[in-house]
């Protein structure tokens, strides 16, 4: 039959069951009347040919139920008549009902919350055509995204394996539209960018490879769909319109298509510029420095029919030349690829592995749920065995009584898979909108999309018919007979039952989550007390570009002189000094640095890979950071001065051995420089709170000029009063300069954003997980209880101890709750590794993480037991005994 | 009505397609143009036609449509829809076929192996 009849064939019988009943009651008793005409005609009487024409037919019934059958569609009629019957069943006991798919609601909502995340940053491509081929270039062991422009360039000319690669970086830029100057972040292309990735402009037209032609050669912008809207009011004139960028002129060549934003899945631009502008942008011109790698990621598809392996050795093959031809810039050049969108494996590793462990938990939380509601089935089974039994007794089919059990499952499952997912999408979504951090253009964007939507509703159906076929064996084995006869109160004293089963497991699951999320806070707890080498409190932070009003070269240190010194001025300024990069802000810049013996400066024979900063004087009073030994840099180590460098503790043990051999001492730089380290100051710090400690130096900002500052202005009074009149005091020494003020206990809020939010989900995957653990104890000893209200009563009557009845009622659940929490908290300490991954100093071998785990799982278990053992205790024999 | 045959199992079916294809019948009709054509030879339980006309119906190879019988009756015909038509056909060629095997089959002499 194709499906169009069966579907008519199913509508007609949901829908027109009255109409076909009485159809098929005309068509045959206008047949026993033709017949009994035909008999009249013969000669009986009518009343006679009436019965003999009955008679003749057979048995009406039987054979409008065969013509039933004949119309087919009886697997979806059965379906229909068994929902409608569970339906009524749930709605008889609402409590039930709603208690089961609120909880599925929770363990399903949280599944694709996860999931969603999962799906959006690790598993759904960029979305560029083709996105399967698209690769970004990582080099060396520890996986670095950044490559210079000269190896970039290298690579692009003489790889035979990618149809073409591109380059770009992430920067900041002052944008003046006419109005009021403001910050905005771009991406720094190369002219193929759009090329490379296929993509196709929304309105004008995007850069390209020929509009290059050296230095600030391409001075145009293409905005992203998103800064067109907010910016220019999708005004579809704005193409050709100039802009300034950082106060030089630059044309609008078009706007990207709205489902385009970017190359990385996190930082999402204001819109794209050509690298080959860089020097009006940054200030700085790369473009033939093979020696720093600070900044382009580099990406492009791989041709098609080449393999990832064979165009990594291609790329490594150039590397060995590479390596050949520039011994001094171009150290261990092998080459990996990875996905574009996380910034390489730096990020994208740990990302992954967090992700993973968390779907694993969720996973858990799910887990714990089909074994509560599997435990509440299965006493509702054994509650209803008489109706079950009457049912089989009456001759219905084992199957069809299942096949009703399983109905109510799917039922509760689908309902609670529906409403989960429902919460989770609002939940995405406001995820995705969320900015963490007002000054930088970092997002989290993950929107749903279908396949979040397809793992929510499998995992309803897969844990509908989990938890459903819990109560199976019970049925299957029910005998009518003995249960009838009776009563369903009959096994009390059992060995080991599934439900016991199901309530370990499930308190194991809940105290590894309980596990997991103490560890994380432990974690989080840790980070926020360590020292960081520096003193965030009462300090505010004034962050600006000084090339985006124009400032270069000779003017930088002088304006950031003038602006220290106003600062100074301020009432209530105890101390200002200035950083070109904050400690813990997006990673740190690196630097080889070498003996003072060396001669031959390539990255081999460096002595050590150290964090470098440029500061003015000041700044180690303004950050608190405390000076050990000899002297911090002042005004008088300008160009003119033999070059002076701070070093940390760390560096002066590892380059002169110990704290007092460095004061005094010299060292060279990349460059050749050598420098005199004049102090030494604690460590702190630098690229992220789990670093192990690095070496760092310090160099003086009027010797290593930066564009990039951010001044720290440490306050002896509340610093939020502060913020006015720094305000007033920068505007008025620059009305051009964009700038943001910051406390800088927010602005560190990037560096523990990752540990911050770990600690968040795991705490709420934590308290999903206590609450199961809650209404499955809570369960399984109210039902206990009720099960042996009459023996606990009869106990009473005779004159037990409250102590002896409360043991009676509750050893069994006491014991699995033991038995389950030690499970679960052995399964946590040795899911150690994988805690370790997600946070930040995590062991679960903390003593104080042990102990609170167990009374957690104490607490929960006296919680959940607290209403029943409330009314065991208040049992009325009497009462009772007569109800019975 | 000693003489009447049993019908074969499946050829209940094919019957009745025969018969509602000489013209649109009621159910009652149906049985008594299958007594006419067999020469009252094959008996038909008058209820066990409905469940076949249903399905027929359902298989789509006959189409049902309300309307007054000879005696004045509301009563539901059946006529035969293309698809019936061709199965009709098939099943005719079908039958034929078994018939002539079966009967040379049982006709064989010995002298003929």
């Amino acid at each position: 039959m194709s499906p169009v009849a069966y579907l008519r064939a199913v509508a007609g019988k949901i829908f027109h069951r009255s109409q076909l009943a009485s159809d098929l009651d005309e068509e045959l008793l206008s047949h026993i009347q033709s017949r009994a005409d035909d008999l009249e005609h013969s000669g009986l009487s009518r009343t006679e040919a009436e019965r003999r024409a009955r008679i003749e037919f057979g048995g009406q019934e039987k054979f409008k139920d065969e013509c039933h059958e004949a119309l087919g569609a009886n697997f979806a009629e059965s379906m229909v008549q068994d929902i409608r019957l569970s339906v009524r069943v749930l709605r008889k006991s609402p409590g039930f009902t709603l208690v089961a798919v609120f909880t599925l609601a929770l363990a399903i909502g949280a599944n694709s919350v996860v999931f969603g995340v999962l799906n959006a940053l690790i598993l759904r491509p960029l979305n560029v055509p083709n996105a399967a081929s698209l690769w970004s270039i990582e080099r060396g062991n520890n996986k670095a995204i950044n490559h210079s422009y000269p190896d970039y360039r290298d690579l692009r000319e003489r790889n035979r394996s990618f149809e073409d690669l591109a380059a770009y970086n992430v920067t900041a830029v002052g944008i003046d539209t006419g109005n009021h100057p403001a910050g905005a972040w771009i991406l720094e292309t190369t002219g193929n960018y759009f090329d490379t990735l296929h993509v196709q402009p929304y309105l004008g037209r995007f850069f390209h490879a020929s509009d290059e032609h050296g230095p600030n050669s391409a001075p145009y912008i293409v905005l992203t769909h998103q800064f067109w809207h907010t910016h220019f009011q999708d005004d579809r004139g704005v193409v050709g319109r100039v802009v300034q960028l950082n106060k030089h002129p630059f044309t609008i060549l078009g706007v990207a298509p709205p489902d385009f934003r970017g190359t990385l899945l996190f930082v999402f631009p204001d819109f794209w510029v050509p690298l080959v502008n860089q020097e009006q942008i940054e200030g700085l011109d790369v473009s033939t420095d093979r020696g720093n790698r600070d900044l382009l990621m580099v990406m492009g598809h791989l041709k098609p029919g080449v393999s990832k392996a064979q165009a990594i050795s291609d790329l490594n093959s150039i590397g060995r030349d590479l390596e050949k031809n520039y011994p001094k810039e171009d150290g261990h050049m092998t080459f990996s690829l990875t996905r574009p969108g996380l910034a390489g494996d730096w990020l994208g590793d740990p990302l992954r592995g967090f992700l993973a462990g968390l779907m694993l938990l969720a996973g858990l939380i799910l887990l714990a749920a089909c074994a509560n509601l599997g435990s509440l089935f299965a006493a509702r089974a054994a509650d209803r065995s008489r109706e079950v039994a009457l049912r089989l007794a009456l001759g219905s089919r084992r199957v069809r009584i299942l096949r009703t059990l399983f109905t109510e499952a799917v039922i509760i499952s689908l309902f609670g898979g529906a409403i989960g997912l429902g919460g989770s999408i609002v939940l995405l979504r406001a995820l995705s909108v969320w900015r963490p951090f007002p000054s930088a253009p970092l997002t989290i964007a993950v929107y749903p999309d279908a396949s979040v939507y397809l793992v929510a509703l499998f995992l309803a159906l897969a844990s509908g018919f989990l938890f459903g076929a819990v109560p199976v064996r019970q049925v299957l084995h029910t005998n009518p007979y003995e249960v009838v006869k009776t009563g369903s109160a009959a096994r009390i004293g059992r060995r080991i039952s599934v439900r016991d089963l199901l309530l370990v497991g499930q308190i194991a699951i809940c105290a590894v989550l309980v596990t997991a999320s103490l560890v994380a806070v432990r974690g989080l707890v840790r980070s926020l007390s360590s020292n960081f080498g520096f003193e965030p409190r009462n300090a505010v932070l004034v962050e600006t570009s000084l090339n985006m009003a124009g400032y270069s070269g000779e003017s930088v240190p002088i304006i950031q002189k003038k602006m220290i010194d106003a600062l100074l001025a301020i009432p209530g300024v105890t101390s200002v000094g200035s950083v070109d990069r904050l400690p813990l802000y997006y990673g740190a810049n690196g630097s080889h640095v070498f003996s003072d013996q060396t001669t031959d400066l390539r990255p081999a024979n460096a002595a050590a890979d150290v964090v470098v900063y440029a500061v003015s004087p000041g700044y180690f009073a303004a950050a608190q950071t405390t000076l050990l030994t000899g002297r911090s840099v002042d005004w008088h180590d300008d160009k003119n001065s033999p070059r002076v460098a701070v070093v940390n503790h760390q560096f002066a043990g590892k380059m002169f051995g110990s704290v007092s051999n460095a004061v005094g001492a010299y060292y060279k730089l990349a460059d050749g420089s050598r420098v005199q380290a004049v102090g030494v100051v604690e460590d702190g710090k630098y690229a992220s709170l789990a670093e192990d400690p690095q070496p760092a130096m310090f160099l003086s900002m009027l010797q290593a000029p930066a564009r990039e500052v951010a001044l720290v202005v440490r306050a002896s009074r509340d610093p939020q009063q502060l913020v006015a009149p720094i305000k007033r005091t920068i505007e008025s020494l620059d009305p051009g300069l964009p700038f943001t003020i910051e406390m800088w206990t927010r602005e560190l809020g990037s560096a523990l954003f990752p540990s911050r939010m770990a600690t968040f989900s795991l705490g709420v995957l934590g308290l999903l997980g206590s609450m199961l653990a809650v209404t499955g104890i809570f369960g399984m000893a109210a039902y206990s209880v009720s099960k042996r209200l009459r023996e606990l009563g009869i106990r009473i009557a005779l004159g037990g101890q409250r102590a002896e009845v409360l043991k009676t009622a509750f050893g069994r659940v006491f014991q699995l709750l033991a038995l389950g929490s030690i499970a679960g908290l052995f399964l946590g300490v040795l899911a150690s590794r994988v805690l370790a991954y997600i946070v930040y100093q995590a062991t679960p071998r903390d003593p104080l993480v042990l102990i609170a785990v167990v009374l957690a799982m104490s607490l929960l278990g006296l919680l959940a037991t607290w209403i029943p053992a409330r009314r065991a205790l208040s049992v009325d024999p009497l009462v009772l005994l007569r109800e019975e | 009505m000693t003489d009447q045959a049993q019908i074969l199992p499946g050829t209940l079916d094919l019957l009745i397609l025969k018969a509602v294809s000489l013209g649109p019948l009621h159910g009652y009709g149906v049985l008594l143009r299958i007594a006419q054509i067999s020469g009252q030879a094959l008996l038909i339980e008058q209820g066990a036609l409905y469940p076949a006309l249903f399905r027929l119906v359902r298989q789509g190879l006959l189409k049902a449509s309300w309307g007054t019988s000879d005696n004045n009756r509301r009563a539901k015909f059946y006529e035969l829809t293309t698809a019936g038509r061709k199965r009709l056909r098939e099943e005719v060629d079908g039958w034929n076929r078994l018939a002539t095997a079966i009967g040379s089959a049982l006709g064989a002499q010995p002298e003929e192996v």
